[in-house]
Order: structure tokens, then C-alpha cells, then sequence
């Protein structure tokens, strides 16, 4: 989502970093603190404005979570516990709280990672672990894993497509044979890519663990204390949740 | 959303989200991650080839191509390949387990399956687990089966089986610690397991037939193959 806002400046390593901070903060908040997760949802959706996501981004991302929650629906008829009714069904008191704060955790990260996601090219966010002291070999693979995928993921699709023009349709379990074929074929074209790439770097100088190469940009202890406000805010939320300072 | 950025489709949730195991839990999950993933890392950089790089990267950006649901289980339903086992035996177990983690992460940080604070818990169940029990399983079976492309293909696929189911397990144990969500272990560890046989059986099916075409092709690509001890 290309766009130009304090947000989107920030660097890479900040937002990622800070992220982790506030989904770790709200889901560490009791189960019973509805307001701690009613402000920590506020607060994404104001920063989500200050970034100008698009609110039916945020919806559409939102989707991943439906079979989850399908399930958590289902928490407050199968747990145990005293029983209260609601809409004349008994549901477990326990059950029903819990599947609320499941739900409400969940979103919250949902919608950080959301936000991230958004504002942050994947290629940023890889660069970003690596500035936060991620090992080279983790972020190297990443870096290739996020270069290829949407290669080969065009690459899928038209073979699925090839497939489907000469009558392969796999729509069970016994045809699974299809598409087992087709992701070997893929797999086999992705290695022989990868072998490609091998060569071209090595014809360019390539000596080892080095294809990411940061841009000297670090990060001054403006963007760092920007990008913790909103953590310690919702830090802050959690521990008064929990009782403290007493 | 276009240019050179990703487009990751996703089918169902698998992995675990955030707030569904306890604090202490999850942070447990992190330091056993932490620690098996030193090891990882540490072994992959030393016993990998310098050509192993690209490929490690291009089997991670295989294994997100084929997030999306592509394997039919009833009409209109399907499955996606998990990979973790497919990748310890393309990879072996230390460069296999660091590209699923990278999956890994990416999913959770950019296709929201998966929580952040859930990462280790998702990391010791994805990656590790293949790792450290289907890679030797797969070495295991290899001893037992015959010799040739049928059983090396069969070997992946038992140890796909078994890391799926183990992960299932691991799962419910990490539940009976720590879940927060109330439901009978007994309830959750019926509908967990049951619903991962069936999984692992297609992870093991889809990874055995993915190995056997391999073979057919091109052998060198499929480590286990190529080595006989780990």
C-alpha cells in the first residue's frame, strides 16, 4: 500500500519491533479486561487512519481469521464450568469469556500484523529482522523465499490453468496424483531457477552469505521513541488491567 | 496491491493465533525455538554449500506459492501442504527447518496466519518437529523399506505422517498446559487428532508423490536420497 505518511517512514526494524511489543502487550492483558482490548483496538484503528490503510483492507485481511473463529464459537457450548443462558441456550460462563478474549486477542493481531503488512514492503520487513540481529542464514533464505514466491506463485497458477484447459480438474482425494505432479513440476522449475540465479550471482561476484546488503540507514531515537508509543500505551493498559501499580 | 510485492493467498487458519495458550506458554514455545533454531542455523551455515542458498529460498518460496488450498479432499474443500517434512528431506534438517521458520514468520507478520507471540509455539510444532523426529524417521523407514524410488518416496511419506501427527500432539499437550480456553482435553484431543490423521495422511500421500516425481527427474535435488546417514 504505497503511500507517503509518518507511518510508512518509519524504519523497518522499528515497526517490526514495535509490532511484536503491542500484540505481546495486549495478549498478555487478563481475560476479563474488556477495555484493555476495546483500547488496544482503538488505537490500531487510529493509527491505521493516521497511515490511510483502507478500512476494506483491513476487513478483507480480517477474513483469515473466519474458520478460527468458527471454532472459538463453539468454546462456550464445549467448555465446562456453571452454566448462565444466553438467548435461553446454557453456555459455559468460563467458555464464553474465554472465546471473547480469544477473539479479541486475535484481532489485535490481526490487525498490528495488518497494519505492518500494509505500510511495510515484505522485502523492508525481512531487511528489518536482520537489523534487529536476526542470523544472516535466516534472513538470506527470507530474502530469496520473498523474491521468488510471487514468481512462483504466477508460475502455479498458470500450470493450474494449463491443467484445467486439458480437463484436470482435481476435485478428490484419488486425483491427487494431478496436482502432486504439477507441484513436483513446480518444484523442479523453482530448483532449476534457483540454480540460474546461483549462476548469475556468481558470474556478478557473489562469495558467500551476502545477497541482502543493508543500506546504511539506522535508526535515530526519534523513529525509536515514535515507534513505542503505541506499545507502551497498551503495556501501560495491561499492567493497570492486571492491578498494578497497586 | 501490485507491483513486486507478494500476493499471498490463503486458504484455512492453521497455525496458532495469538491469546490461545497462556503467557508463560508462549513464552516457553519462544525459548525452545530460540534454542533449536541456534542449532539450526549454526549447523545449516556450516554444512551448507554455497549453492544451497538460492535453492533453501527458492523451496520457501515454493513451499508460500503452495499455501494456497490445491489439494483435493472432497468437492469444494481442500487441504494445503503443511511442508515441513518435504522440506527436511529436500534440505536436510538443519536448512530444511530454517526455511520453514522463515515461512514461517512471513506468514505471521504479513498473511496474519499465525500470532506473533504464537511464533515459537508454531516454530517448535512446524519446523522443528520435522526436523528433529521426521528427518531421522525418514532415515529410519529408508533402513526398513526397500531400496529405490518407491521407497524413498514411501519413507518421506511416513515421516510427513508422523511429524504431522506428532505436531497434532504436541499441540494438544501444549494445550493441556496452557490453554486458556476451557474445553475438555478429552473433547479438544479428540477433535484435534482425529481431524491431523486425516491431514497427516494427505501430507504424507501429497509428499510421498512429490518426492517420487522428483526422483524421477531429477534425483540430485532430494537429499535424503543423496546421503544415507544424517
Amino acid at each position: 500500500m504505497p503511500a507517503d505518511t509518518p507511518v510508512h517512514r518509519l524504519p523497518a526494524h522499528c515497526k517490526v519491533a514495535a509490532t511484536g511489543l503491542f500484540v505481546l502487550a495486549a495478549a498478555s492483558a487478563p481475560r476479563e479486561a474488556l477495555w484493555v482490548y476495546a483500547l488496544d483496538g482503538a488505537m490500531l484503528i487510529a493509527l491505521a487512519a493516521v497511515a490511510r490503510v483502507p478500512p476494506l483492507t483491513l476487513l478483507r485481511r480480517l477474513t483469515v481469521e473466519i474458520p478460527f473463529l468458527a471454532f472459538v464459537v463453539l468454546l462456550p457450548f464445549a467448555a465446562s464450568g456453571p452454566r448462565v443462558a444466553v438467548l435461553g441456550l446454557p453456555v459455559s460462563r468460563l467458555g464464553a469469556l474465554a472465546a471473547l478474549a480469544i477473539a479479541c486477542k486475535a484481532t489485535i493481531g490481526l490487525l498490528a500484523t495488518s497494519v505492518l503488512a500494509a505500510t511495510t514492503p515484505l522485502p523492508d520487513i525481512v531487511e528489518g529482522l536482520e537489523r534487529l540481529r536476526v542470523p544472516r542464514v535466516f534472513t538470506a533464505v527470507a530474502a530469496f523465499t520473498v523474491r521468488y514466491a510471487e514468481v512462483l506463485a504466477g508460475d502455479f497458477r498458470r500450470m493450474r490453468v494449463a491443467r484445467l484447459c486439458r480437463g484436470g480438474d482435481a476435485r478428490w482425494l484419488w486425483q491427487a496424483r494431478d496436482v502432486a505432479v504439477t507441484a513436483a513440476a513446480l518444484l523442479v522449475r523453482s530448483y532449476e531457477r534457483g540454480e540460474r540465479v546461483y549462476l548469475a550471482m556468481v558470474s556478478r561476484g557473489f562469495t558467500g552469505l551476502a545477497p541482502v546488503g543493508l543500506p546504511e540507514r539506522p535508526a535515530g531515537a526519534a523513529a525509536w521513541a515514535a515507534a513505542l508509543v503505541l506499545p507502551a500505551a497498551a503495556g501501560a493498559a495491561t499492567l493497570a488491567a492486571w492491578g498494578w501499580p497497586a | 496491491m501490485g507491483g513486486g510485492r507478494p500476493r499471498l493467498r490463503r486458504g484455512t487458519a492453521v497455525h496458532i493465533p495469538d491469546g490461545f495458550m497462556s503467557g508463560p506458554m508462549a513464552l516457553g514455545g519462544g525459548v525452545v525455538a530460540g534454542g533449536g533454531l541456534a542449532l539450526c542455523g549454526r549447523r545449516a551455515a556450516t554444512s551448507m554449500r554455497e549453492r544451497d542458498l538460492p535453492l533453501a529460498g527458492l523451496c520457501g518460496a515454493f513451499l508460500l506459492a503452495m499455501e494456497a488450498p490445491v489439494i483435493p479432499v472432497a468437492a469444494g474443500t481442500g487441504g494445503h501442504l503443511l511442508g515441513g517434512t518435504l522440506a527436511v528431506a529436500l534440505l536436510g534438517p538443519w536448512m530444511g527447518a530454517v526455511v520453514v521458520t522463515m515461512v514461517t514468520v512471513i506468514l505471521a507478520l504479513f498473511a496474519g496466519d499465525g500470532g506473533t507471540t504464537a511464533l515459537g509455539l508454531n516454530v517448535v510444532n512446524l519446523a522443528l518437529v520435522p526436523a528433529f523426529v521426521g528427518y531421522p524417521a525418514i532415515l529410519g523407514w529408508r533402513r526398513v523399506l526397500p531400496a529405490g524410488r518407491l521407497g524413498i518416496a514411501a519413507a518421506c511419506g511416513l515421516g510427513a505422517v508422523l511429524s504431522v501427527v506428532l505436531a497434532a500432539l504436541l499441540f494438544t499437550i501444549e494445550y493441556a498446559v496452557a490453554g486458556t480456553v476451557g474445553v475438555p482435553l478429552g473433547t479438544m484431543a479428540a477433535a484435534v487428532l482425529g481431524t491431523y490423521a486425516a491431514v497427516g495422511l494427505i501430507e504424507g500421500l501429497v509428499t510421498a508423490l512429490i518426492v517420487r516425481a522428483l526422483l524421477e527427474v531429477r534425483p540430485d535435488l532430494v537429499r535424503v536420497a543423496r546421503s544415507p546417514g544424517p
